[in-house]
């Protein structure tokens, strides 16, 4: 098994190869994750601002969450004019997805900041946009940056199920293993992509520190829930609907 | 028109019966959901419950689950069927049970959590063991947690099952992968309408238990305080 692997890695072509399709497994799932944290900005802030907003974005983004991945992936073609073996057709899928989880968090945030931050903004003259920009966002950051978290380990795992119609990043390590009866770049695929999803959730972490200069460092003295997001939203858990 | 060839191809009977048939397909891809949700559940809840009652393990019970959830099940299921043997269902429901394992264990876990400490010392106090704090204080109070992971592992785990096919079993990734094969889209779209009608209606049927299955004490609670709030 490890001398298998080590012949894999051996071939300079291989390795050209993994390299390759991890960074299209990159490409393929931090795109849409910073493509779908922007449309749920908006979006939740709309959710969080109208009761009549609220209940339709959430209706819609619990109903698309429940859309299996490989069904997005294959239904989308003729809605948006693409080939199936399109990258754009994951791209947006994972968007699509990567929205769907991230509203709830938005509005929940917003909802729940402080009403005395507000008015004291407010008061010393921020306009509504600039208070957004720079008051609530910068709040919220925490309750976001969780559901990021989730939905960038999500895409990462999602990606692979793309394999199956051609377009999956490291995922094509297990169909062509698979089909040749040869473990090593399964295992290889998986090994990368666990290290990928490590790296994303670490970068992210530090991001969130960066950002939210005012928290403790560690969680150890305030009471932080584990595992916020995913537990009712399916996230990661997410990845819900989306799993494959 | 692209989309009106799909509706066809889902109006025609002949696609829902016979051995290869939709409805057998459909029953394929419940019996792999079932199986493999089931087997997580009877070893992430216990485990969940169990970290939640005593806090002991925590961090890395849920590190261990949150590593999970990273794992790409199309790779788990290629690699275990390689080594375990083409054609047998136990790669895929072992690989679809490794995707159920972390929002069940998470949602047990969480709920516990979730319980004010108050209550549990309260329980303590009038004399509670134990393990009458854990049945009769914190799994009721953690059902609708508990549940709501056992719905996200549900929804995660149809949508996954799709992948059975790829290793040569049935459900409702056949007709989706075969139909790639040969480029008929109306049936790829067509299973692909009828995986994520399926998703919907169960969800929407495990909300619905979900929402029977909290405590009157729970729902009357909320409607206090939430109401006040």
């Amino acid at each position: 098994m490890i001398d298998d692997l080590i012949d894999y890695l051996g071939n300079p072509r291989n390795r050209e190869t993994v390299r390759e399709l991890l960074l299209v497994h990159a490409r393929l799932s931090l795109v849409p994750l910073v493509l779908g944290l922007l449309a749920a900005l908006p979006v939740g802030w709309a959710a969080h601002r109208f009761r009549v907003a609220r209940a339709l974005v959430l209706g819609a983004s619990n109903v698309l969450y429940t859309v299996p991945s490989l069904a997005l992936f294959v239904i989308l073609p003729p809605v948006l004019g693409t080939k199936i073996l399109d990258e754009l057709n994951v791209v947006v899928a994972l968007a699509l997805y990567t929205a769907a989880l991230l509203v709830r968090p938005v509005a929940d945030a917003l909802d729940a900041l402080p009403a005395h931050v507000l008015a004291a903004a407010t008061a010393v003259g921020y306009r509504p946009l600039r208070r957004f920009l720079t008051v609530e966002l910068p709040l919220a950051v925490p309750v976001l940056a969780a559901g990021v978290r989730v939905a960038s380990v999500s895409n990462i795992s999602l990606v692979s199920v793309g394999a199956l119609i051609g377009v999956g990043g490291l995922g094509q390590l297990f169909t062509e293993g698979f089909q040749s009866a040869y473990n090593p770049p399964i295992v290889v695929g998986i090994v990368f992509t666990l290290a990928l999803a490590l790296v994303v959730d670490l970068l992210l972490v530090a991001a969130r520190r960066l950002l939210t200069p005012w928290l403790p460092r560690r969680g150890r003295g305030q009471r932080v829930r584990p595992l916020p997001a995913g537990v009712d939203v399916r996230g990661a858990t997410g990845s819900a609907g989306g799993a494959a | 028109m692209i989309f009106s060839s799909v509706v066809e191809w889902l109006a025609d009977p002949a696609n829902w019966t016979g051995t290869g048939g939709l409805l057998r397909r459909i029953a394929e891809h419940l019996r792999y959901t079932v199986v493999a949700v089931l087997g997580a559940a009877a070893f992430a809840v216990p485990l969940g419950l169990a970290v939640g009652h005593t806090g002991r393990g925590a961090t890395v019970v849920v590190g261990a689950a949150n590593a999970m959830r990273a794992l790409p099940t199309l790779g788990v299921i290629t690699l275990l069927s390689l080594q375990l043997g083409i054609l047998e269902v136990g790669p895929v429901l072992l690989g679809l049970g490794i995707l159920a394992v972390p929002p069940i264990l998470a949602g047990a876990y969480a709920g516990v959590q979730s319980v004010d400490p108050a209550v549990v010392d309260a329980a303590a106090g009038v004399g509670m063991t134990s393990w009458q704090r854990l049945w009769r204080v914190e799994v009721p109070i953690a059902m609708p947690l508990l549940l709501g992971g056992l719905r996200g592992a549900v929804l995660q785990v149809v949508a996954t099952a799709t992948v059975a096919a790829y290793v040569g079993l049935g459900g409702l990734g056949r007709p989706l992968l075969d139909g790639l094969r040969v480029t008929d889209y109306p049936q790829v779209a067509g299973a692909a309408v009828v995986v994520a009608g399926l998703a919907l209606l169960l969800d929407l049927g495990l909300a619905a238990v979900q929402r029977s299955l909290v405590p009157r004490g729970l729902r009357l609670a909320s409607r206090t305080v939430g109401g006040a709030a």
